[in-house]
């Protein structure tokens, strides 16, 4: 199932969120996965850092693939003690609401005045060459790196082995970009309200999350005219 | 030696019969019922697409004048099913149109429905009158365009809760202006607004109309027109519910609602606004369904208004009715068949209203009729469970959800087992039910025991080993239903009990303990069994045998193995061997 670790969740979103920060546009705002182990400096540039990770880390998800389905057993065979189950948000399905009936409330939240609220959750993904859409429910994620690792569990049957295992890749470094983006890497991208195709990452994650209708992976060379947008990034932060 | 009846007249007592139920009964008596039988059967019901071939229903029923189909498995309304699985109605939709040229009705829940579909559908039956898509998806508002322009007497266009790609709400257009035939429009799940000078003209010139339901988009202060050029309507979904506080929209408003002497239904509600919720007190002592579970209104105004309506049989409502809403619907509404209560903030760990256990309680002792419950809550107990059970043993379908998964009964801190083992020991006639809160192998020996009318069971999050299933398994006789989530389960149960699997509709495991090789053998020994497997991290045979899988659909089907399987599902058939094999054709259109 598309589900990040379990326990992230118990620390709530506590006061990072609304935490004044220095830092550039686009630069802030993910919670930060404890398992994925990033350091949280207080400036701006930290939140930028996971923005940068495009490539999905798909193969990474490939050697945890056997280590996933033996925790999975795990985790069925003692469901009988009373271990604390995943948190809500956290389970695929629970409480059984139909995503029609979820769609509807949210957007009726968020039409209120309540501020924040909630937007129309699913967003179908389709990555190219693969030959069936997904969706996913955008609300259940808290940062781009959760996303990251969802889709990567998705699709990860259908890379075709051309991701390495790279690490993070340095955003800021204007021609590794454009290694990214001629390479055959994929890139997430999105399609916003106003039918714009745009690279993920580059807004905060709830003014993503606001915005999305529509995921698309595609090949780094086709995301090349959405890297304009990218590329200004980059001269702003060096 | 005694003669038969004349064909004619057993064709015209069998005209009486109108379910399924009985027809199938009918038609076992002999091989000349048989024949009769098959020949004048007008409506068919396929609860499940995959387990017969359209081929095969055409070539035993060659006059069928009305089609319901339904695809995917339930669980697929949270998400559980991947996008893609199939419940495609096209190959349908063709093999229909070679053989029924009369066809009138076709109805579908759970379907992948395409433009292509509908537009066929909208050129092939030329006395179509009744098209029902239920939770379906797949299909564009370009669509709907074809079923209006094309279906000269068109009668019945409800598109339930589906999933409807809005390019624009240009299509209602389409409707020519001889068609006044429509009796039922629900258009309630569409975004975009349609023509409302169409809309309006449409309504007026349908003077059979008796159900319409709108969307969103139509705007308060313009029920008035609609409802004025419909006085005969008996259920009504308004559109969105709100506008600015002004004496002349309301007083409009209520003066319509006036007129509707006929009115016996209400839904939509949606964004409402609680002020303008008296403009309908003059229909409310007439209303016997409600339908308020969009409306975000609390009480008073919420209660106070469900309280006028003191007819009412059938109340969805979201939880910001709270106990003491539902107190006083029990002291009011002594007619009440069906209650549903919904989260209006599930995934909040927090309660964010008052709703308990003891609204459900109230509502069961103080409403003789009660039989159908749907309850989304955040604390249950067995004393609740068992005063429930006591109440109304007329139960029929009990669902209760508790929000938090494995909660106990949060007074003594036990297991459910107790409170549901009421439920079924006392209400005999109980047809369905869905379990949540904490839930030992226990719960499932009682409702082996005494659930002998059960026929679907939704099971998540409970029970600890395999007795529990093969405690359902073995003792629930009219089981046609099973979904399972998160529990552990295992191959034991399954095995022991293969043969019940072929007298039931389906049955779904998913986050189970069910090992690849406990499905291989399945497949291998029930040939009339489609074993299905959905693995979406990858083929189940890349590990070992002993690995669970991630879900698993077993139906009966006399069809053979699907064709169209989308590249996560594998069937388990005879001929799997160490290969898996699947066939990859990719439908969707």
């Amino acid at each position: 199932m598309a589900m990040i670790s379990e326990e992230h969740n118990k620390e709530k979103l506590g006061f990072e969120e609304t935490e004044l920060r220095l830092g550039l546009p686009g630069g802030g705002g993910g919670i930060v996965n404890g398992d994925f182990g990033k350091n949280t400096n207080a400036n701006g540039k930290r939140g930028y850092l996971e923005t940068v990770n495009l490539k999905l880390n798909l193969s990474l998800k490939e050697t945890e693939k056997g280590e996933n389905l033996q925790k999975e057993k795990n985790l069925i065979s003692c469901s009988n003690n009373a271990v604390k189950p995943p948190s809500k948000t956290q389970v695929v399905g629970w409480p059984p609401v139909r995503s029609f009936r979820k769609n509807v409330m949210a957007v009726q939240k968020s039409n209120s005045e309540e501020g924040v609220g909630g937007t129309a959750t699913f967003v179908k993904v389709s990555m190219d060459g693969a030959p069936y859409l997904r969706k996913v429910d955008l609300n259940m994620y808290k940062s781009y790196q959760d996303l990251y690792g969802a889709l990567g569990k998705m699709f990860s049957s259908f890379t075709m082995g051309k991701c390495n295992s790279q690490g993070m890749m340095d955003f800021m470094n204007e021609s590794k970009l454009m290694d990214l983006l001629n390479g055959s890497d994929f890139v997430p991208t999105y399609e916003d309200k106003d039918g714009d195709w745009m690279l993920v990452g580059d807004v905060p994650w709830e003014m993503f999350v606001g915005s999305c209708k529509r995921l698309r992976i595609m090949k780094g060379t086709e995301a090349i005219g959405l890297a304009p947008r990218a590329l200004e990034k980059c001269k702003y932060r060096s | 030696m005694a003669q038969s009846f004349p064909e004619d007249v057993l064709e015209h007592v069998f005209s009486f019969l109108n379910y399924d139920k009985d027809r199938n009964a009918v038609s076992l008596v002999c091989k000349s019922w048989y024949e009769i039988e098959r020949l004048c059967r007008r409506r068919i019901f396929i609860g499940n697409c995959y387990a017969v071939s359209p081929e095969i229903v055409i070539r035993r029923f060659p006059d069928v004048r009305a089609v319901e189909l339904k695809g995917k498995p339930h669980f697929a309304d949270f998400n559980l099913v991947p996008e893609g699985w199939g419940g495609y109605v096209y190959p349908w939709i063709v093999s229909l149109a070679r053989a029924y040229p009369w066809l009138e009705e076709i109805k579908l829940k759970r379907m992948v429905v395409t433009d292509e579909s509908l537009e066929l559908i909208s050129k092939s039956f030329k006395n179509f009158k009744v098209l029902v898509l239920l939770s379906c998806e797949g299909f564009t508002t370009d669509g709907l365009a074809s079923i209006a322009a094309n279906c000269r007497n068109l009668r019945e266009l409800d598109l339930g809760e589906s999933e409807v790609e809005d390019l624009s709400g240009h299509w209602l257009s389409h409707f020519p202006d001889n068609c006044t035939s429509l009796v039922s429009l629900n258009i309630s799940c569409l975004g975009s607004e349609v023509s409302f000078c169409a809309l309006e003209r449409l309504v007026a010139r349908c003077p059979n109309l008796k159900t319409l339901r709108l969307n969103r988009a139509v705007p308060l202060e313009k029920l008035p027109n609609l409802l004025c050029r419909a006085p005969q309507l008996v259920e009504l979904g308004t559109g969105a519910y709100s506008a600015e506080i002004q004496s002349d929209i309301f007083s409009n408003l209520a003066e319509a609602f006036l007129g509707c002497k006929q009115l016996k239904g209400l839904s939509g509600f949606w964004d409402v606004v609680p002020a303008y919720l008296p403009a309908m007190y003059s229909v409310c002592s007439r209303i016997t369904s409600l339908n308020l579970s969009y409306a975000t209104a609390q009480n008073p105004e919420l209660v106070h208004f469900v309280s006028q309506c003191s007819n009412l049989q059938r109340l969805w409502v979201l939880d910001y009715i709270e106990d003491a809403g539902l107190e006083a619907l029990a002291a009011s509404c002594k007619d009440l068949h069906e209650l549903r209560v919904f989260p209006s903030d599930p995934f909040d760990a927090e309660a964010n209203v008052s709703l308990t256990e003891q609204g459900l309680v109230a509502v069961s002792e103080g409403c003789p009729k009660l039989q159908s419950v749907l309850y989304f809550c955040r604390q249950m107990s067995n004393a609740a469970l068992v005063a429930i059970a006591r109440s109304r043993p007329n139960m029929i379908r009990f669902r209760l959800c508790i929000i938090e998964p494995r909660a106990p009964d949060y007074l003594t801190l036990e297991p459910l087992d107790t409170g549901f083992g009421a439920i079924v020991e006392n209400c005999k006639e109980l047809r369905r039910l869905s379990m949540s809160g904490l839930l030992t192998d226990r719960v499932f020996e009682y409702i082996g025991t005494h659930a002998k009318k059960l026929e679907m069971l939704s099971i998540a999050f409970a029970g600890d080993s395999d007795l529990g299933l093969h405690h359902v398994l073995s003792g629930c006789e009219s089981l046609r239903k099973l979904e399972i989530r998160d529990c552990p389960f295992g191959d034991k149960a399954l095995l022991a009990n293969a043969t019940k699997l072929e007298t039931m509709r389906s049955l779904w495991m998913s986050s189970c303990s069910v090992s690849f090789g406990a499905c291989k053998l399945l497949g291998q020994k029930m040939p009339r069994l489609n074993v299905e497997v959905i693995n979406e991290r990858g083929p189940p045979d890349s590990g070992p045998e002993s690995c669970p899988v991630e879900k698993l659909y077993v139906y009966r089907t006399i069809a053979g193995p699907r064709v169209d399987m989308p590249g996560f599902v594998w069937t388990m058939d005879e001929q799997v061997s160490s290969s898996l094999s699947r066939v990859t054709e990719r439908r969707g259109d």
